[in-house]
């Protein structure tokens, strides 16, 4: 128990309240009349790593595209239930859903780079069109989020290069740096090593370790090992239902639950 | 559970007559090569054939002069019928693209509904519309109201043959662009018109830049619908609300003409008007698609309006 706790770097001391960056109450969301989340609640800690794992089809990614309002996008969606961002419900109607997908940064599973742009505009993209014109931050904040997505020493001195001409890796790093570049203060990411060989996928995995520090974030994975790598907490779904949440060391060593215990256990997947 | 019997009894199936089928893959190649063949020797065929006619008639003069008195020695040019049609392609465009594009964005990002499915269906059904009854119907509304055949009532006909085109390439090539880059723009807080105007349309440039030049093309040479708005003239454009001439509408009287000299004038015009919708279709593509890791609208413009 104290040697997760310490892994867990606080804020100030550990004499203060645990802070719950993001909030998810009784979250139900179905697409084409199927129901793939159920009555999910769940709270994110600041500065802090949870996973979601479970079986393909658990609605893990339906989940995570709940918590920055991008399910109301897929056709035929409905949902249910309230995301507190800071306790403020993203569902209310008094907030303009596209203020907070600035503050809530999204990593996709496959490397999506827009086509027609450069590795620069692609970082820089979100800062333009969100009305930032002065040319010099957003130089610096390029520097500094290819920076954070440890991509910079590879391409910086090819910065005009169409993003499409960098490698899976680099593609989705150079994703990781543009969605870190609108400033958000947390950070989706759904299966973003799915796609990449173990040494791209090592990089992201210590990128991650490193942007923790400073974001809060929420990572969808398929890899139970990367779960355990990377993560604080862990959240196992299975067919649409939160089964157990917790700390990533007791999920994983001492499940409560008896599908966890297969699952964990890899017996079935 | 496939038996291990079994299996070796399918791949039997699989691996009989390897030589008819390799014969087979040889015929289906040549019968696209000839097809490619019909389809291109017309095409040299009628350059070749327009080049031999009308190369006699080309000459400055046959470029930049007015025509002479039919039948006179001195033929003359159809500088007039360059410039109308010159004009007459800006000016459908300028009011075409624009509205057409536009359309098409609202077919494919905000259509998905009974409104966009009836529009949808119309614009098909306005693209086959015979284009002389578009030239009637101008005539009606422009020509009759306004009392005078012009460049007006040309371009808006012909601004109404291209709208449908451009509308349903605009929209096929939108739909083209994977929904994964406009879920990127979405996750960075993008407003939706935005994510339309910068990310999906420039990268689907290519197609929407297809669609414009094949409508520009396909105006560039409408005969029927420019008898009813522009009437022809002899004289170089004086205003807008006056009759001007246009290539195609020149071509038509030059070649009906009883004189050997008009009718290799009818050929050269046919051969300028040829090289005027090629250069312009080379042009666009060069100054549009080869420059690359460039968006179709600058974020400088947009970035102002949030």
């Amino acid at each position: 128990m104290m040697e997760t706790m310490t892994k867990v770097p606080l804020k100030d001391n550990s004499t203060e309240d645990i802070k719950y960056k993001l909030i998810a109450e009784n979250i139900s969301a179905s697409y084409d009349g199927i129901v793939t989340v159920k009555n999910v609640s769940m709270k994110f800690r600041d500065r802090a790593v949870t996973a979601l794992i479970g079986p393909s089809g658990c609605g893990k990614t339906t989940f995570l595209r709940c918590l920055n309002r991008m399910h109301e996008l897929t056709k035929n969606a409905t949902l249910t239930g309230k995301v507190l961002l800071d306790g403020e419900d993203l569902y209310s109607n008094k907030v303009d859903p596209i203020i907070n997908r600035r503050k809530i940064g999204m990593v996709f599973q496959k490397p999506n780079p827009f086509p027609t742009m450069s590795i620069y505009d692609n970082v820089a993209c979100g800062l333009k069109l969100n009305g930032v014109k002065d040319k010099k931050i957003i130089d610096e904040v390029v520097e500094g989020c290819l920076k954070m997505a440890s991509l910079w020493n590879e391409v910086k001195g090819d910065l005009k290069k169409p993003g499409m001409s960098l490698s899976g890796g680099q593609q989705q790093r150079l994703c990781i740096a543009r969605a870190l570049a609108i400033q958000p203060e947390v950070l989706l990411m759904d299966e973003p090593a799915s796609a990449l060989d173990p040494i791209a996928t090592q990089k992201i995995e210590e990128m991650i370790q490193e942007l923790k520090k400073e974001y809060t974030i929420i990572i969808v994975t398929h890899n139970m090992q990367q779960a355990t790598r990377v993560s604080d907490y862990t959240g196992f779904m299975y067919l649409g239902d939160l089964v157990e949440f917790g700390e990533t060391k007791q999920i994983f060593e001492n499940p409560r639950n008896e599908i966890t215990a297969k699952y964990v256990q890899g017996q079935f997947g | 559970m496939i038996t291990v019997e079994q299996r070796t009894e399918f791949r039997k199936h699989f691996r009989y007559n390897v030589g008819r089928r390799l014969v087979l893959d040889k015929i289906v190649k040549c019968m696209v090569f000839v097809c490619v063949l019909v389809a291109i020797v017309p095409l040299i065929a009628i350059l070749v054939n327009v080049f031999s006619n009308g190369a006699s008639a080309l000459s400055w003069e046959f470029l930049t002069q007015v025509p002479g008195a039919v039948g006179s020695d001195d033929p003359g040019g159809i500088g007039p019928a360059i410039q109308g049609t010159l004009v007459l392609i800006g000016l459908s465009s300028l009011i075409g693209v624009p509205v057409g594009v536009m359309g098409g964005i609202f077919l494919s990002e905000y259509g998905n509904n009974r409104y966009g499915r009836t529009v949808r269906f119309f614009n098909d059904v306005l693209a086959e519309f015979p284009t002389i009854v578009i030239g009637v119907f101008t005539f009606v509304l422009i020509v009759l109201t306004f009392g005078d055949f012009s460049v007006w009532a040309g371009s808006f006909a012909l601004s109404i043959i291209m709208l449908p085109i451009i509308m349903r390439t605009t929209e096929e090539s939108l739909k083209l662009v994977p929904v994964t880059y406009r879920e990127a723009g979405y996750a960075l807080g993008i407003r939706r018109w935005k994510v339309v105007f910068t990310i999906v349309l420039s990268s689907a440039r290519s197609g929407l830049i297809t669609g414009i030049l094949l409508s520009v093309a396909r105006i560039a040479g409408e005969t029927a619908p420019l008898v009813f708005t522009i009437l022809g003239s002899s004289q170089f454009i004086q205003d807008f609300s006056g009759p001007v001439d246009a290539l195609p509408l020149r071509i038509w009287r030059l070649s009906s003409l009883p004189y050997d000299s008009a009718v290799a004038q009818g050929w050269g015009g046919a051969f300028i008007l040829i090289i005027i919708v090629l250069s312009i279709n080379i042009g666009v593509r060069y100054l549009f698609l080869h420059k690359k890791g460039q968006t179709l609208i600058k974020f400088k413009k947009l970035g102002s309006i949030s």
